[in-house]
């Protein structure tokens, strides 16, 4: 018979923080489109080709986004607290922990990155080694926290361009930063569904973890090699 | 269950036990923090409509965190903090036109007069000679509209704080606030003091060096750039002041009464 052993994955404060931050950025996006319909002039283009214009009116027709500006500012400017203190108390946790150290991409990271990403897409066999999180996850779960720190700071320089006019010129101007806000934004987005497909992927034992904080190993006599991609 | 007699001895938990225990535990309060979180999103969403004050049309609750969001930030504002001029080429020739409220009904330029009302009662007439007299201050910034663009403009007029000086208000000026409105009083704004007499608001009565024209808020109108543009009263008609928040036009309509940048 199997002997299964509970191992500590994650810590009490990551999954808190991370289950606060989950419905909190949903509303900063969805009070965000709220503000942005206001004057929806964002394009994808190229070479003076439009592709993608922000956004179709189907798609603000389906979120009843239209005409809610002032309601999009009201929720906004209230759960930006909650975002920001959020954020605040992981990144405090994860300095003072010294979780950071599994976070942070290491020197090799962007490399092993790559073989992550080919090992992901079924071209390499073999996965990388891999601790808690491997080098694509440190990397992303890293850019992340850097995205949310950007996202409250291109949010000051367009909430007080004038009392803070010197982070608005850090952002390169008030029309820069709201660009800049607005790009971050579609980021957190692309970074969801990857996020969610990986959860998925991984499945449910990984998934579970990020709510008990431990996953159960069976430690088995018989040694058994396989794939380690399995944690994101 | 044979649990309870067994408990008191206090047998260690299997791994299993310990196993399900520790999943029951976590998921049981994942899933009544969500229950929470939930029902608080639903109050937040089903809350009334404040009751009717200088503002309206919000959420209370929203208005609440509004209102203490303001009181926060007020904190940073300084009359040291400029907005960002700009050399005279960069302003717009065609200057963005987004509203004509409170501008709809004719006026006689020629015989317009600012109606300044004084919190004793008194009424100052000000004719736009009187103003023009002062010394005049030009102002090319980036102004900023609530619904999100900007545009760099180019404005000519008397700072709030040399008009407040020269028609001795500076006992007004002690008041907390200061009402502006269009001659029609369709269009009306409440300015907190430390914004009006912050060093860049104008009253202006010139637009690229030119007297301002009927859709810019002839003849005279106010620019204040640490405010977005709903605050930037366009043909003043009359101005109050008072400790209580005067009525404001978009702040009765959900949005922030500060609306401070």
């Amino acid at each position: 018979m199997p002997m299964k052993t509970i191992k500590q994955k994650h810590s009490l404060a990551m999954r808190w923080t991370h289950w606060v931050n989950f419905p909190i950025l949903t509303i900063m996006i969805w009070s965000g489109m709220l503000i942005y319909w206001a004057n929806d002039t964002y394009t994808f283009g190229l070479f003076g080709h439009t592709f993608f214009r922000f956004f179709p009116k189907w798609f603000n027709d389906a979120f009843n986004i239209p005409g809610r500006l002032a309601e999009g500012m009201a929720f906004h400017f209230l759960f930006m607290w909650f975002f920001t203190i959020n954020g605040i108390v992981y990144i405090l946790y994860t300095i003072f922990s010294g979780e950071w150290r599994e976070l942070v991409p290491k020197r090799n990271s962007f490399k092993e990155a790559w073989q992550v990403l080919l090992h992901d897409l079924h071209i390499r066999k073999i996965a990388p080694p891999q601790k808690k999180y491997n080098a694509a996850q440190r990397i992303a779960y890293t850019a992340i926290i850097i995205m949310g720190i950007g996202s409250v700071i291109t949010g000051l320089a367009i909430y007080k361009p004038v009392q803070f006019n010197t982070i608005t010129w850090l952002c390169g101007g008030y029309h820069a930063a709201r660009i800049e806000h607005f790009v971050l934004t579609i980021g957190y987005v692309f970074f969801f569904i990857i996020h969610v497909v990986q959860v998925v992927i991984a499945g449910w034992r990984n998934f579970q973890s990020v709510i008990t904080g431990f996953e159960v190993v069976n430690d088995n006599p018989k040694p058994v090699i396989k794939p380690a991609a399995d944690e994101k | 269950m044979k649990n309870s007699k067994l408990k008191k001895v206090k047998k260690p938990l299997t791994i299993e036990q310990q196993i399900n225990r520790r999943t029951f535990i976590s998921f049981g309060t994942f899933t009544v923090l969500s229950g929470v979180a939930y029902g608080g999103w639903s109050w937040l969403k089903n809350s009334p409509k404040e009751i009717r004050t200088a503002t309206a049309g919000a959420k209370a609750p929203l208005r609440r965190a509004l209102n203490k969001t303001e009181l926060f930030f007020r904190n940073f504002f300084s009359n040291n903090h400029l907005v960002k001029t700009y050399p005279k080429e960069r302003a717009a020739k065609v200057v963005r036109y987004n509203s004509g409220i409170g501008l709809k009904s004719m006026i006689d330029v020629e015989d317009w007069q600012l109606q300044v009302k004084k919190q004793s009662g008194e009424v100052l007439n000000i004719t736009l000679d009187q103003i023009k007299a002062l010394p005049k201050t030009e102002l090319i910034f980036d102004f900023k509209c609530v619904e999100g663009w900007n545009q760099i403009s180019h404005w000519g007029g008397v700072k709030f704080s040399d008009f407040i000086t020269h028609f001795n208000l500076t006992d007004q000026a002690k008041l907390d606030y200061v009402g502006l409105a269009t001659p029609d009083k369709k269009y009306y704004v409440g300015i907190d003091m430390p914004s009006a007499m912050h060093p860049q608001t104008l009253l202006a009565y010139e637009m690229n060096d030119k007297p301002l024209i009927p859709k810019h808020g002839e003849p005279l109108r106010l620019i204040i750039p640490v405010k977005y543009g709903i605050k930037n009263l366009k043909r003043i008609g009359s101005m109050a002041f008072s400790n209580q928040r005067p009525p404001d036009y978009w702040a009765e309509k959900g949005y922030d009464y500060y609306s401070g940048l």
